[in-house]
Protein backbone atom coordinates (compact mmCIF):
# COMPACT_ATOMS: atom_id res chain seq x y z
CA UNK A 1 0.00 0.00 0.00
CA UNK A 2 1.13 3.52 -0.74
CA UNK A 3 0.06 6.19 1.71
CA UNK A 4 0.55 9.86 0.84
CA UNK A 5 0.09 12.31 3.71
CA UNK A 6 0.05 16.10 3.54
CA UNK A 7 2.20 16.21 0.40
CA UNK A 8 3.16 19.65 -0.96
CA UNK A 9 5.43 20.42 -3.90
CA UNK A 10 6.46 23.85 -5.19
CA UNK A 11 8.26 24.92 -8.35
CA UNK A 12 9.59 28.27 -7.16
CA UNK A 13 6.56 30.39 -6.35
CA UNK A 14 4.15 27.97 -8.02
CA UNK A 15 2.49 25.46 -5.71
CA UNK A 16 2.04 22.33 -7.80
CA UNK A 17 0.65 20.22 -4.95
CA UNK A 18 -0.83 21.42 -1.65
CA UNK A 19 -1.47 19.14 1.29
CA UNK A 20 -2.37 16.08 -0.79
CA UNK A 21 -3.34 12.93 1.14
CA UNK A 22 -4.71 9.60 -0.10
CA UNK A 23 -4.07 5.86 -0.02
CA UNK A 24 -3.58 3.44 -2.88
CA UNK A 25 -4.54 -0.06 -1.79
CA UNK A 26 -2.50 -3.15 -2.63
CA UNK A 27 -3.72 -5.11 -5.64
CA UNK A 28 -5.94 -2.35 -6.97
CA UNK A 29 -5.91 0.51 -9.43
CA UNK A 30 -6.10 4.04 -8.03
CA UNK A 31 -6.91 6.63 -10.68
CA UNK A 32 -5.60 10.16 -10.33
CA UNK A 33 -7.61 12.43 -12.58
CA UNK A 34 -8.06 16.12 -13.16
CA UNK A 35 -7.56 18.85 -15.73
CA UNK A 36 -4.24 19.97 -17.20
CA UNK A 37 -2.02 21.49 -14.56
CA UNK A 38 -3.87 19.82 -11.69
CA UNK A 39 -0.60 18.30 -10.43
CA UNK A 40 -1.09 14.69 -11.54
CA UNK A 41 2.33 14.20 -13.08
CA UNK A 42 3.98 16.09 -10.22
CA UNK A 43 2.39 13.64 -7.79
CA UNK A 44 3.98 10.65 -9.53
CA UNK A 45 7.30 12.47 -9.83
CA UNK A 46 7.22 13.18 -6.11
CA UNK A 47 6.61 9.49 -5.31
CA UNK A 48 9.66 8.59 -7.44
CA UNK A 49 11.70 11.44 -5.88
CA UNK A 50 12.21 13.16 -9.22
CA UNK A 51 10.93 16.28 -7.43
CA UNK A 52 11.47 16.99 -3.74
CA UNK A 53 8.35 17.72 -1.70
CA UNK A 54 8.35 20.81 0.53
CA UNK A 55 6.22 18.96 3.07
CA UNK A 56 4.49 15.65 3.63
CA UNK A 57 5.24 11.95 3.73
CA UNK A 58 5.04 9.05 1.30
CA UNK A 59 4.99 5.58 2.75
CA UNK A 60 5.29 2.24 0.92
CA UNK A 61 4.28 -0.71 3.11
CA UNK A 62 5.90 0.91 6.14
CA UNK A 63 8.99 2.25 4.31
CA UNK A 64 9.36 6.02 4.20
CA UNK A 65 10.11 7.13 0.62
CA UNK A 66 10.68 10.87 1.14
CA UNK A 67 14.42 11.44 1.37
CA UNK A 68 15.32 8.33 -0.63
CA UNK A 69 16.89 8.64 -4.08
CA UNK A 70 15.01 7.84 -7.28
CA UNK A 71 17.32 4.86 -7.87
CA UNK A 72 16.65 3.39 -4.44
CA UNK A 73 12.90 3.86 -4.75
CA UNK A 74 13.02 2.01 -8.08
CA UNK A 75 15.02 -0.78 -6.43
CA UNK A 76 12.38 -1.01 -3.68
CA UNK A 77 9.96 -2.14 -6.36
CA UNK A 78 8.33 1.05 -7.59
CA UNK A 79 8.02 0.96 -11.38
CA UNK A 80 7.34 4.29 -13.09
CA UNK A 81 6.31 4.65 -16.73
CA UNK A 82 6.80 8.36 -17.35
CA UNK A 83 4.75 10.67 -19.52
CA UNK A 84 5.95 10.50 -23.11
CA UNK A 85 6.92 6.87 -22.38
CA UNK A 86 10.67 7.27 -22.05
CA UNK A 87 11.82 4.32 -24.12
CA UNK A 88 15.49 4.69 -25.01
CA UNK A 89 15.36 5.11 -28.78
CA UNK A 90 19.06 4.39 -29.31
CA UNK A 91 18.66 0.99 -27.65
CA UNK A 92 17.12 -2.11 -29.14
CA UNK A 93 13.92 -3.43 -27.64
CA UNK A 94 15.87 -6.19 -25.94
CA UNK A 95 18.39 -3.72 -24.50
CA UNK A 96 15.56 -1.59 -23.12
CA UNK A 97 14.13 -4.67 -21.43
CA UNK A 98 17.54 -5.81 -20.16
CA UNK A 99 18.01 -2.42 -18.53
CA UNK A 100 14.61 -2.73 -16.90
CA UNK A 101 15.41 -6.17 -15.51
CA UNK A 102 18.84 -5.28 -14.08
CA UNK A 103 17.66 -4.12 -10.68
CA UNK A 104 14.51 -6.20 -10.49
CA UNK A 105 13.49 -9.32 -8.61
CA UNK A 106 13.42 -11.71 -11.55
CA UNK A 107 16.01 -13.23 -13.84
CA UNK A 108 16.15 -11.60 -17.25
CA UNK A 109 15.30 -14.73 -19.20
CA UNK A 110 12.20 -15.56 -17.15
CA UNK A 111 11.07 -11.93 -17.18
CA UNK A 112 11.65 -11.66 -20.90
CA UNK A 113 9.51 -14.72 -21.61
CA UNK A 114 6.72 -13.24 -19.45
CA UNK A 115 6.80 -9.92 -21.25
CA UNK A 116 6.90 -11.50 -24.70
CA UNK A 117 3.82 -13.49 -23.74
CA UNK A 118 2.03 -10.28 -22.70
CA UNK A 119 3.27 -8.26 -25.67
CA UNK A 120 4.04 -10.63 -28.56
CA UNK A 121 4.83 -7.77 -30.95
CA UNK A 122 7.95 -6.98 -28.89
CA UNK A 123 9.36 -10.45 -29.45
CA UNK A 124 9.08 -10.15 -33.21
CA UNK A 125 11.05 -6.92 -33.14
CA UNK A 126 13.41 -7.56 -30.26
CA UNK A 127 16.57 -6.67 -32.21
CA UNK A 128 15.19 -3.42 -33.62
CA UNK A 129 15.91 0.00 -32.23
CA UNK A 130 13.11 1.36 -30.07
CA UNK A 131 13.18 4.52 -32.20
CA UNK A 132 11.56 2.53 -35.01
CA UNK A 133 8.47 1.61 -32.96
CA UNK A 134 5.04 3.18 -33.32
CA UNK A 135 3.40 5.06 -30.45
CA UNK A 136 1.43 2.05 -29.27
CA UNK A 137 4.45 -0.24 -29.47
CA UNK A 138 6.52 2.24 -27.48
CA UNK A 139 3.86 2.23 -24.80
CA UNK A 140 3.96 -1.55 -24.69
CA UNK A 141 7.74 -1.51 -24.46
CA UNK A 142 7.69 1.08 -21.66
CA UNK A 143 5.15 -1.05 -19.77
CA UNK A 144 7.08 -4.26 -20.36
CA UNK A 145 10.30 -2.59 -19.23
CA UNK A 146 8.65 -1.54 -15.98
CA UNK A 147 6.96 -4.90 -15.43
CA UNK A 148 10.00 -7.06 -16.15
CA UNK A 149 11.47 -5.99 -12.80
CA UNK A 150 8.39 -7.45 -11.08
CA UNK A 151 7.53 -4.22 -9.26
CA UNK A 152 5.09 -4.15 -6.36
CA UNK A 153 3.90 -0.68 -7.37
CA UNK A 154 3.38 0.66 -10.88
CA UNK A 155 3.04 4.39 -11.55
CA UNK A 156 1.53 5.03 -14.98
CA UNK A 157 1.55 8.54 -16.39
CA UNK A 158 -0.99 9.03 -19.20
CA UNK A 159 -0.59 5.57 -20.75
CA UNK A 160 -3.44 6.21 -23.19
CA UNK A 161 -1.93 9.39 -24.62
CA UNK A 162 -1.89 9.13 -28.41
CA UNK A 163 -3.13 5.54 -28.46
CA UNK A 164 -6.09 4.16 -30.36
CA UNK A 165 -9.03 3.36 -28.03
CA UNK A 166 -8.74 -0.36 -28.76
CA UNK A 167 -5.07 -0.43 -27.80
CA UNK A 168 -5.85 1.53 -24.63
CA UNK A 169 -8.58 -0.95 -23.70
CA UNK A 170 -6.15 -3.82 -24.24
CA UNK A 171 -3.53 -2.16 -22.03
CA UNK A 172 -6.04 -1.49 -19.28
CA UNK A 173 -7.15 -5.10 -19.36
CA UNK A 174 -3.53 -6.20 -18.94
CA UNK A 175 -3.09 -3.83 -15.99
CA UNK A 176 -6.22 -5.16 -14.29
CA UNK A 177 -5.06 -8.74 -14.69
CA UNK A 178 -1.67 -7.93 -13.19
CA UNK A 179 -3.34 -6.33 -10.18
CA UNK A 180 -5.19 -9.54 -9.52
CA UNK A 181 -2.51 -12.11 -10.36
CA UNK A 182 0.51 -10.31 -8.92
CA UNK A 183 -1.09 -8.13 -6.23
CA UNK A 184 0.28 -5.13 -8.09
CA UNK A 185 -0.58 -1.67 -6.76
CA UNK A 186 -1.23 0.74 -9.62
CA UNK A 187 -1.50 4.52 -9.54
CA UNK A 188 -2.89 5.55 -12.90
CA UNK A 189 -2.68 9.19 -13.96
CA UNK A 190 -5.06 9.96 -16.79
CA UNK A 191 -6.42 12.92 -18.64
CA UNK A 192 -9.13 10.67 -20.05
CA UNK A 193 -11.19 10.51 -16.85
CA UNK A 194 -13.91 8.17 -18.07
CA UNK A 195 -11.57 5.38 -19.13
CA UNK A 196 -9.56 5.75 -15.92
CA UNK A 197 -12.70 5.57 -13.77
CA UNK A 198 -13.84 2.45 -15.59
CA UNK A 199 -10.62 0.56 -14.90
CA UNK A 200 -9.98 1.74 -11.33
CA UNK A 201 -11.49 0.83 -7.97
CA UNK A 202 -10.65 4.12 -6.35
CA UNK A 203 -10.18 7.66 -7.70
CA UNK A 204 -8.51 10.85 -6.51
CA UNK A 205 -9.59 14.03 -8.27
CA UNK A 206 -6.96 16.78 -8.24
CA UNK A 207 -7.80 20.39 -8.87
CA UNK A 208 -5.08 23.07 -8.89
CA UNK A 209 -2.85 20.91 -6.72
CA UNK A 210 -5.46 20.04 -4.10
CA UNK A 211 -7.56 16.93 -3.59
CA UNK A 212 -11.06 17.83 -4.75
CA UNK A 213 -12.46 14.33 -4.25
CA UNK A 214 -11.24 10.96 -2.98
CA UNK A 215 -13.72 8.13 -3.27
CA UNK A 216 -14.67 4.87 -4.97
CA UNK A 217 -14.45 5.26 -8.72
CA UNK A 218 -18.13 4.57 -9.35
CA UNK A 219 -19.11 7.26 -6.83
CA UNK A 220 -16.84 9.79 -8.57
CA UNK A 221 -18.13 8.75 -11.98
CA UNK A 222 -21.73 9.36 -10.91
CA UNK A 223 -21.19 12.67 -9.13
CA UNK A 224 -22.67 15.37 -11.38
CA UNK A 225 -20.78 18.22 -9.67
CA UNK A 226 -17.40 16.55 -9.95
CA UNK A 227 -18.04 15.69 -13.56
CA UNK A 228 -19.09 19.20 -14.36
CA UNK A 229 -16.63 21.29 -12.39
CA UNK A 230 -13.45 19.25 -12.26
CA UNK A 231 -13.51 16.72 -15.03
CA UNK A 232 -15.01 18.90 -17.76
CA UNK A 233 -17.35 16.17 -18.90
CA UNK A 234 -20.58 17.00 -20.68
CA UNK A 235 -23.89 15.54 -19.51
CA UNK B 1 57.20 -11.04 -50.61
CA UNK B 2 60.12 -9.75 -48.54
CA UNK B 3 60.67 -6.92 -50.97
CA UNK B 4 56.98 -6.11 -50.85
CA UNK B 5 56.97 -5.99 -47.03
CA UNK B 6 60.01 -3.75 -47.10
CA UNK B 7 58.60 -1.47 -49.81
CA UNK B 8 58.05 2.20 -49.24
CA UNK B 9 54.24 2.02 -49.17
CA UNK B 10 54.07 -0.96 -46.84
CA UNK B 11 56.60 0.73 -44.56
CA UNK B 12 54.45 3.86 -44.50
CA UNK B 13 51.42 1.72 -43.77
CA UNK B 14 53.10 -0.02 -40.82
CA UNK B 15 54.50 3.16 -39.32
CA UNK B 16 51.15 4.88 -39.86
CA UNK B 17 49.28 2.00 -38.28
CA UNK B 18 51.56 2.19 -35.27
CA UNK B 19 50.85 5.88 -34.79
CA UNK B 20 47.21 5.46 -35.82
CA UNK B 21 46.22 3.00 -33.12
CA UNK B 22 47.48 5.46 -30.51
CA UNK B 23 45.50 8.27 -32.14
CA UNK B 24 42.52 5.94 -32.23
CA UNK B 25 42.92 5.17 -28.55
CA UNK B 26 42.98 8.85 -27.60
CA UNK B 27 40.00 9.50 -29.89
CA UNK B 28 38.17 6.60 -28.25
CA UNK B 29 38.77 8.06 -24.80
CA UNK B 30 37.37 11.40 -25.99
CA UNK B 31 34.27 9.68 -27.35
CA UNK B 32 33.79 7.82 -24.05
CA UNK B 33 33.67 11.10 -22.14
CA UNK B 34 31.50 12.78 -24.74
CA UNK B 35 29.00 9.94 -24.65
CA UNK B 36 28.96 9.79 -20.88
CA UNK B 37 28.65 13.46 -20.06
CA UNK B 38 28.44 15.47 -23.31
CA UNK B 39 31.60 17.34 -22.45
CA UNK B 40 34.47 17.77 -24.88
CA UNK B 41 37.43 17.12 -22.67
CA UNK B 42 40.17 19.38 -24.00
CA UNK B 43 42.32 18.35 -21.04
CA UNK B 44 42.14 14.66 -22.01
CA UNK B 45 45.68 14.63 -23.44
CA UNK B 46 47.09 16.62 -20.53
CA UNK B 47 45.41 14.34 -17.98
CA UNK B 48 46.94 11.35 -19.76
CA UNK B 49 50.37 13.03 -19.80
CA UNK B 50 50.09 13.78 -16.09
CA UNK B 51 49.15 10.19 -15.26
CA UNK B 52 52.10 8.91 -17.30
CA UNK B 53 54.42 11.24 -15.35
CA UNK B 54 53.06 9.99 -12.03
CA UNK B 55 53.81 6.41 -13.03
CA UNK B 56 57.12 6.99 -14.81
CA UNK B 57 58.56 9.25 -12.11
CA UNK B 58 58.88 6.05 -10.07
CA UNK B 59 61.64 5.00 -12.48
CA UNK B 60 63.88 7.34 -10.46
CA UNK B 61 63.31 5.09 -7.46
CA UNK B 62 64.38 1.96 -9.33
CA UNK B 63 60.84 0.72 -9.75
CA UNK B 64 60.56 -1.60 -12.76
CA UNK B 65 59.02 -0.41 -16.03
CA UNK B 66 55.92 -2.60 -15.86
CA UNK B 67 55.11 -1.48 -12.32
CA UNK B 68 55.42 2.11 -13.51
CA UNK B 69 52.93 1.36 -16.29
CA UNK B 70 50.52 -0.15 -13.76
CA UNK B 71 50.85 2.90 -11.50
CA UNK B 72 50.37 5.25 -14.48
CA UNK B 73 47.15 3.51 -15.46
CA UNK B 74 45.85 3.46 -11.88
CA UNK B 75 46.77 7.15 -11.60
CA UNK B 76 44.84 7.75 -14.83
CA UNK B 77 41.76 5.94 -13.54
CA UNK B 78 41.84 7.83 -10.24
CA UNK B 79 42.53 11.15 -11.91
CA UNK B 80 39.45 10.73 -14.11
CA UNK B 81 37.23 10.02 -11.13
CA UNK B 82 38.52 12.90 -9.04
CA UNK B 83 38.28 15.32 -11.98
CA UNK B 84 34.66 14.36 -12.58
CA UNK B 85 33.66 14.64 -8.93
CA UNK B 86 35.54 17.85 -8.12
CA UNK B 87 35.61 19.83 -11.34
CA UNK B 88 33.24 18.50 -13.99
CA UNK B 89 30.22 17.83 -11.77
CA UNK B 90 29.70 21.57 -11.37
CA UNK B 91 29.50 22.02 -15.13
CA UNK B 92 26.53 19.78 -15.89
CA UNK B 93 23.56 21.72 -17.19
CA UNK B 94 25.60 24.91 -17.64
CA UNK B 95 25.89 26.72 -21.01
CA UNK B 96 28.05 24.77 -23.46
CA UNK B 97 30.84 27.32 -23.41
CA UNK B 98 31.50 26.78 -19.68
CA UNK B 99 32.95 23.27 -19.85
CA UNK B 100 35.02 24.25 -22.90
CA UNK B 101 36.62 27.19 -21.09
CA UNK B 102 37.15 25.18 -17.91
CA UNK B 103 38.71 22.19 -19.68
CA UNK B 104 41.03 24.35 -21.79
CA UNK B 105 42.07 26.10 -18.59
CA UNK B 106 42.60 22.73 -16.92
CA UNK B 107 44.83 21.67 -19.85
CA UNK B 108 47.02 24.77 -19.39
CA UNK B 109 47.13 24.27 -15.63
CA UNK B 110 48.19 20.60 -15.87
CA UNK B 111 50.95 21.37 -18.36
CA UNK B 112 52.19 24.21 -16.15
CA UNK B 113 52.21 22.00 -13.06
CA UNK B 114 54.00 19.20 -14.94
CA UNK B 115 56.64 21.68 -16.17
CA UNK B 116 57.15 23.01 -12.64
CA UNK B 117 57.38 19.59 -11.01
CA UNK B 118 59.16 17.49 -13.64
CA UNK B 119 60.77 20.15 -15.88
CA UNK B 120 60.36 20.88 -19.57
CA UNK B 121 63.27 18.85 -20.84
CA UNK B 122 61.62 15.48 -21.19
CA UNK B 123 62.25 12.29 -19.32
CA UNK B 124 63.54 9.23 -21.06
CA UNK B 125 61.26 6.25 -20.78
CA UNK B 126 62.76 2.79 -21.28
CA UNK B 127 61.42 0.60 -24.03
CA UNK B 128 60.13 -2.76 -22.83
CA UNK B 129 61.06 -4.46 -26.09
CA UNK B 130 63.64 -3.92 -28.81
CA UNK B 131 63.02 -0.91 -31.02
CA UNK B 132 65.17 -2.33 -33.83
CA UNK B 133 63.05 -3.09 -36.88
CA UNK B 134 62.69 -6.70 -37.86
CA UNK B 135 64.90 -8.07 -40.63
CA UNK B 136 63.56 -10.54 -43.11
CA UNK B 137 66.16 -12.10 -45.44
CA UNK B 138 68.27 -8.96 -45.29
CA UNK B 139 65.32 -6.60 -45.86
CA UNK B 140 64.11 -4.24 -43.14
CA UNK B 141 60.41 -4.39 -42.25
CA UNK B 142 59.29 -1.08 -40.75
CA UNK B 143 58.11 -2.51 -37.46
CA UNK B 144 59.96 -3.48 -34.29
CA UNK B 145 58.99 -5.81 -31.43
CA UNK B 146 58.31 -2.67 -29.40
CA UNK B 147 56.06 -1.30 -32.12
CA UNK B 148 54.15 -4.57 -32.35
CA UNK B 149 53.69 -4.63 -28.57
CA UNK B 150 52.30 -1.08 -28.67
CA UNK B 151 49.90 -1.82 -31.51
CA UNK B 152 48.64 -4.95 -29.76
CA UNK B 153 48.33 -3.17 -26.39
CA UNK B 154 46.35 -0.30 -27.91
CA UNK B 155 44.06 -2.64 -29.84
CA UNK B 156 43.43 -4.88 -26.84
CA UNK B 157 42.47 -1.89 -24.67
CA UNK B 158 40.25 -0.50 -27.41
CA UNK B 159 38.51 -3.83 -27.97
CA UNK B 160 38.00 -4.32 -24.23
CA UNK B 161 36.32 -0.91 -24.06
CA UNK B 162 34.05 -1.61 -27.00
CA UNK B 163 33.11 -5.03 -25.61
CA UNK B 164 32.42 -3.50 -22.19
CA UNK B 165 30.08 -0.90 -23.67
CA UNK B 166 28.32 -3.20 -26.09
CA UNK B 167 27.96 -6.52 -24.36
CA UNK B 168 27.96 -6.09 -20.58
CA UNK B 169 25.31 -4.95 -18.14
CA UNK B 170 27.70 -2.32 -16.84
CA UNK B 171 28.16 -0.99 -20.37
CA UNK B 172 24.40 -0.95 -20.85
CA UNK B 173 24.03 1.19 -17.74
CA UNK B 174 26.89 3.48 -18.77
CA UNK B 175 25.21 4.10 -22.13
CA UNK B 176 21.74 4.46 -20.63
CA UNK B 177 22.93 6.95 -18.02
CA UNK B 178 24.45 9.04 -20.79
CA UNK B 179 21.49 9.16 -23.18
CA UNK B 180 18.53 9.00 -20.79
CA UNK B 181 19.53 9.91 -17.23
CA UNK B 182 16.05 10.36 -15.83
CA UNK B 183 14.62 7.15 -17.29
CA UNK B 184 17.73 5.30 -16.13
CA UNK B 185 17.23 6.47 -12.57
CA UNK B 186 13.59 5.33 -12.71
CA UNK B 187 14.93 1.89 -13.62
CA UNK B 188 17.30 1.84 -10.66
CA UNK B 189 20.54 2.81 -12.47
CA UNK B 190 22.87 4.85 -10.26
CA UNK B 191 23.40 7.53 -12.88
CA UNK B 192 25.77 9.71 -10.90
CA UNK B 193 28.12 6.76 -10.35
CA UNK B 194 27.93 5.83 -14.01
CA UNK B 195 29.03 9.31 -15.08
CA UNK B 196 32.00 9.15 -12.73
CA UNK B 197 32.81 5.66 -13.97
CA UNK B 198 32.73 6.93 -17.56
CA UNK B 199 35.40 9.49 -16.68
CA UNK B 200 37.44 6.93 -14.73
CA UNK B 201 37.53 4.48 -17.64
CA UNK B 202 38.18 7.14 -20.25
CA UNK B 203 41.02 8.67 -18.30
CA UNK B 204 42.54 5.20 -17.78
CA UNK B 205 42.44 4.59 -21.54
CA UNK B 206 44.12 7.97 -22.05
CA UNK B 207 46.89 6.98 -19.62
CA UNK B 208 47.60 3.83 -21.62
CA UNK B 209 47.89 5.96 -24.76
CA UNK B 210 50.26 8.40 -23.04
CA UNK B 211 52.50 5.59 -21.79
CA UNK B 212 52.72 4.26 -25.34
CA UNK B 213 53.46 7.68 -26.83
CA UNK B 214 56.09 8.44 -24.18
CA UNK B 215 58.00 5.24 -24.81
CA UNK B 216 57.99 5.62 -28.52
CA UNK B 217 57.74 8.98 -30.17
CA UNK B 218 60.00 11.99 -29.79
CA UNK B 219 62.04 12.93 -26.74
CA UNK B 220 60.28 10.69 -24.20
CA UNK B 221 57.90 12.13 -21.66
CA UNK B 222 57.38 15.91 -21.80
CA UNK B 223 54.61 18.17 -20.46
CA UNK B 224 53.42 18.79 -24.01
CA UNK B 225 53.72 15.11 -24.94
CA UNK B 226 50.09 14.65 -25.85
CA UNK B 227 49.38 17.98 -27.57
CA UNK B 228 49.93 16.78 -31.13
CA UNK B 229 48.37 13.31 -30.70
CA UNK B 230 45.43 14.93 -28.93
CA UNK B 231 44.88 17.47 -31.71
CA UNK B 232 44.86 14.76 -34.39
CA UNK B 233 42.71 12.48 -32.21
CA UNK B 234 40.25 15.30 -31.67
CA UNK B 235 39.88 15.77 -35.41
CA UNK B 236 39.61 12.00 -35.88
CA UNK B 237 36.89 11.76 -33.25
CA UNK B 238 34.93 14.54 -34.97
CA UNK B 239 35.33 12.88 -38.36
CA UNK B 240 34.42 9.43 -37.06
CA UNK B 241 31.49 10.81 -35.11
CA UNK B 242 31.63 11.74 -31.44
CA UNK B 243 28.93 9.21 -30.65
CA UNK B 244 30.73 6.26 -32.19
CA UNK B 245 33.56 4.39 -30.42
CA UNK B 246 34.27 2.28 -33.51
CA UNK B 247 34.21 5.42 -35.65
CA UNK B 248 36.77 7.12 -33.44
CA UNK B 249 39.02 4.09 -33.55
CA UNK B 250 38.79 3.59 -37.30
CA UNK B 251 39.20 7.31 -38.03
CA UNK B 252 42.18 7.44 -35.65
CA UNK B 253 43.94 4.61 -37.46
CA UNK B 254 43.09 6.18 -40.84
CA UNK B 255 44.51 9.52 -39.73
CA UNK B 256 47.70 7.88 -38.45
CA UNK B 257 48.24 6.16 -41.78
CA UNK B 258 47.35 9.32 -43.70
CA UNK B 259 49.83 11.29 -41.60
CA UNK B 260 52.68 8.91 -42.40
CA UNK B 261 52.00 9.01 -46.13
CA UNK B 262 51.82 12.80 -46.05
CA UNK B 263 55.11 13.02 -44.15
CA UNK B 264 56.78 10.59 -46.53
CA UNK B 265 55.45 11.82 -49.88
CA UNK B 266 54.85 15.52 -49.15
CA UNK B 267 56.05 17.27 -46.06
CA UNK B 268 55.16 17.06 -42.37
CA UNK B 269 53.88 20.65 -42.54
CA UNK B 270 50.91 19.40 -44.54
CA UNK B 271 49.67 16.96 -41.88
CA UNK B 272 47.37 19.33 -40.03
CA UNK B 273 46.33 21.09 -43.20
CA UNK B 274 45.09 17.85 -44.71
CA UNK B 275 43.56 16.61 -41.45
CA UNK B 276 41.63 19.85 -41.02
CA UNK B 277 40.63 19.79 -44.69
CA UNK B 278 39.20 16.29 -44.19
CA UNK B 279 37.35 17.53 -41.11
CA UNK B 280 35.77 20.44 -42.99
CA UNK B 281 34.68 18.21 -45.86
CA UNK B 282 33.18 15.59 -43.55
CA UNK B 283 31.40 18.18 -41.43
CA UNK B 284 29.86 19.68 -44.57
CA UNK B 285 28.64 16.35 -45.90
CA UNK B 286 27.86 14.47 -42.68
CA UNK B 287 27.87 16.83 -39.68
CA UNK B 288 27.22 13.94 -37.26
CA UNK B 289 30.42 12.22 -38.40
CA UNK B 290 30.99 9.27 -40.68
CA UNK B 291 30.10 6.47 -38.28
CA UNK B 292 27.35 7.89 -36.11
CA UNK B 293 24.05 6.23 -36.80
CA UNK B 294 21.52 8.97 -37.08
CA UNK B 295 18.50 8.13 -34.96
CA UNK B 296 15.26 9.61 -36.13
CA UNK B 297 13.57 11.48 -33.34
CA UNK B 298 9.94 12.30 -32.98
CA UNK B 299 9.30 16.03 -33.00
Amino acid sequence: MIRVTGLSVSYGAVHALRDVSFEAATGSVTAVIGANGAGKTTLLRAISALVRPTAGEIDLDGTRLVGKSTENIARLGVGHVPEGRGVIEEFTIEENLRLGALHGNESFSVGLADQFELFPVLEERRKQHAGTLSGGERQMLAMARALIARPSVLLLDEPSLGLAPLVTAELMKTIKELCETRKLTVILVEQNAMSALRVSEHAVVLHLGRVAADDRSEVVANDENLRHYYLGMAE
Amino acid sequence: MDAFLASRNVSDLLVGLHFGVVIGLVALSLVMIWRATHILNFAQGAMAMFSAYVGMSLLSYNVGYWWCVVVAVIAGLAFGGVTERVLVRRLYGKPEINPIVVMVGFLALLEAIASAVWGMSGRAVPLPFSFVDWQLNGQTIAISPNGLYQIVAALVVAILVVVLFRYTNLGLQLRAAAVAPEVSRLLGVRVSRMLTLGWILSSGVGAVAAVIVASNFGPGLTPTLMDAPFAIAFIAAAVGGLESPWGALVAGVAFGIMQQFVIDYLNSDYVFLIALGALVVVLMIRPQGLFTKSVSRRV
